[in-house]
């Protein structure tokens, strides 16, 4: 390959790559949201002959339970990011400091859920029987056990990187325990947990599986499980225009997270993984 | 002189105390306990006694259709063996993660290398191959059913008719290229970040003994890739052991049950009222991720310390 090559032939390669692979996809949904229902039964990439991306989107409100789905999972998906950071800063903390057998061995159990699977099945057993099944505090902790090994394990290897001359520091002030970890560990684990917020709410918030398992349908869903019930009645509905307008208003805040702290996501990803 | 003498004064009180007595009591005053508590209860609360009980109730005939519990031996084992369905579930799910990485790794290193050089225009086209990340997988399964049905939009583009998600051979491969184009950009970023790693005159040093782009790759880059390939080739195939979005959406299993893998089954299991046969799939989902996890943390650490 010569480096004339390279240099017009590779942008020419990501334009095609990108037009193909994420243009064709997002075209699709976004043209098919804005079809009526006539138009949209064989799905094909053409404009729509009448626009009507409105009505849709009231539709997707109205028949999906959009606004409920959606305060459905705010309501467990904020929550459990915020424990998973918070209750994740104080293991890792201790974790990264304290050297001993033990604290080894509970660092080891710790980030086990990193590579084990959750017992799903199980999961609802115990829910019922602490009286936790289909509540939205039973999935928070089923959330938060998740993910936490998750932030942990992040967070752990990002603690240790930091001096501890600036705890030292604050303690010869006098500051107290719970202090300096608020006022000094948590501001300097900031770019871990811009990083670890957005992984944690990308599987929270799309996750279906679980929610299935431990919510169920009825009026907790959240917004994954009502796309769920909307797309399965499309077998019966032929309403692809209706399902376009549930993913684009799902996508979008996540997508809108991702703008607003893209740089520092980017780079708490990378500099997690590859350390 | 008075700062001297300060100083040394201050290194003898810190080491002063043997080793084993001095430390341990200041660790535990500096870093107490409590603080990593409310972690370890919850992960062991919700996530280890979950998986402890998954070793008791698949040997009992919980379910919907009687009133108590009670232990059964080896029935469910038994059941889910003689209909086939538990190699069956093994055998798809295994071949799911193995494609799945397999794509999801290929597409994202060709992307990083596309994409290495810091530019304006390369930052935008990195955010735009990430943006099937922020999309939900059942989404993205629901998109690509669209996409690929036999009245969807790539066969009236093509003029074709063929049975993209129909076929009991060739779906699970279409899956698993839909599972890889999901997740590609997040292996793209890993990749990035390691390229970067690599230190600049090293590169310099193999253009100067006159390597070209392809043997600069292979015999450079690609060792130092390592610690990456580590983090992206495990993620990839313990997190698509636990696939169920795209697969649901896309195919719901079918046709067949030629895609129907361990999450799929345990969903449709549950749904008819069989809660301790799906929790004996669960088990055997535990064990095979263990069985295939061990060897490969171990493997790939150790191969990276080799290059």
């Amino acid at each position: 390959m010569t480096p004339v090559m390279w240099r017009y032939g590779r942008p020419a390669l990501v334009l095609l790559l990108a037009g193909l692979a994420v243009g064709v996809p997002l075209w699709l949904v976004a043209v098919t949201s804005a079809k009526p229902q006539a138009e949209s039964i064989e799905p094909n990439l053409d404009l729509p002959d009448r626009w009507q991306p409105g009505a849709n989107y009231e539709d997707a409100v109205s028949q999906g339970e959009m606004l409920r789905g959606f305060v459905n999972s705010l309501l467990v998906v904020v929550p459990s990011v915020l424990l998973v950071l918070l209750l994740g800063a104080g293991a890792a903390w201790v974790f990264a400091r304290r050297r001993s057998r033990l604290v080894s061995a509970a660092y080891a159990l710790c980030i086990s859920g990193l590579l084990l699977p959750p017992a799903v099945i199980t999961i609802v057993m115990e829910l019922r029987q602490l009286g936790l099944a289909n509540t939205r505090p039973g999935m928070i902790a089923v959330y938060t056990g998740m993910y936490l090994s998750t932030s942990i394990f992040f967070m752990t290897g990002f603690i240790r990187a930091i001096p501890m001359e600036l705890e030292e520091a604050a303690r010869m002030d006098g500051a107290s325990q719970a202090r300096i970890f608020a006022r000094i560990v948590l501001p300097l684990v900031r770019p871990v947990i811009a990083t670890a917020t957005i992984m944690v709410m990308l599987y929270a918030w799309s996750d279906v599986f679980y929610a299935f398992f431990v919510l169920g349908g009825g009026d907790r869903a959240t917004l994954p499980l009502n796309l769920y019930q909307v797309a399965s009645a499309q077998l019966y509905l032929n309403n692809w225009h209706l399902v376009f307008a549930y993913v684009v208003v799902m996508s979008l805040p996540m997508v809108a997270v991702f703008l607003v702290g893209q740089r520092k996501i980017v780079s708490g990803i990378t500099s997690g993984a590859v350390k | 002189m008075a700062d001297t003498v300060v100083r040394t004064r201050r290194q003898v009180s810190v080491e002063g105390p043997p080793k084993g007595a001095g430390r341990l009591p200041r660790a535990a005053v500096h870093h107490p306990w409590w603080f990593a508590l409310p972690a370890i209860t919850v992960f062991v609360g919700f996530f280890l006694v979950p998986n402890l009980l998954n070793f008791y109730y698949p040997f009992t005939n919980w379910s919907s259709y009687h009133a108590d519990i009670a232990f059964t031996g080896l029935d469910n084992f038994r059941t889910i063996a003689d209909d086939g369905s538990l190699l069956r579930a093994i055998r798809t799910t295994l071949l799911y993660a193995l494609l799945a990485a397999l794509f999801q790794n290929g597409f994202g290193l060709v992307l990083a290398l596309l994409l290495e050089a810091d530019t304006r225009f390369n930052r935008f086209f990195r955010a735009v191959f990430f943006l099937p990340v922020l999309i939900s997988a059942l989404a993205t399964g629901y998109v690509f059913q669209a996409l690929l049905d036999q009245d969807g939009a790539v066969n009236s583009l093509l003029g074709t008719d063929v049975p993209w998600l129909g076929s009991t051979t060739w779906t699970l491969v279409v899956v698993t290229l839909i599972h890889g184009w999901k997740w590609m950009g997040l292996a793209m970023l890993i990749y990035l970040a390691g390229l970067k790693g690599i230190p600049g005159d090293l590169l310099e040093a193999a253009r100067m003994d006159g390597a070209g782009p392809w043997r600069t790759f292979w015999s450079v880059r690609r060792p130092m890739l390592a610690p990456a390939v580590t983090f992206n080739v495990t993620t990839a195939l313990i997190g698509s052991m636990n696939t169920f979005d795209i697969v649901q959406a896309t195919t719901g299993g079918g046709p067949a049950a030629s895609t129907e893998v361990f999450n799929i089954y345990m969903f449709r299991i549950f749904g008819q009222g069989l809660y301790a046969q799906a929790s004996a799939m669960s088990l055997v989902l535990f064990l095979v991720v263990v069985a295939v996890a061990i060897p490969l943390v171990v493997g790939l650490r150790r191969r990276e310390q080799l290059l």
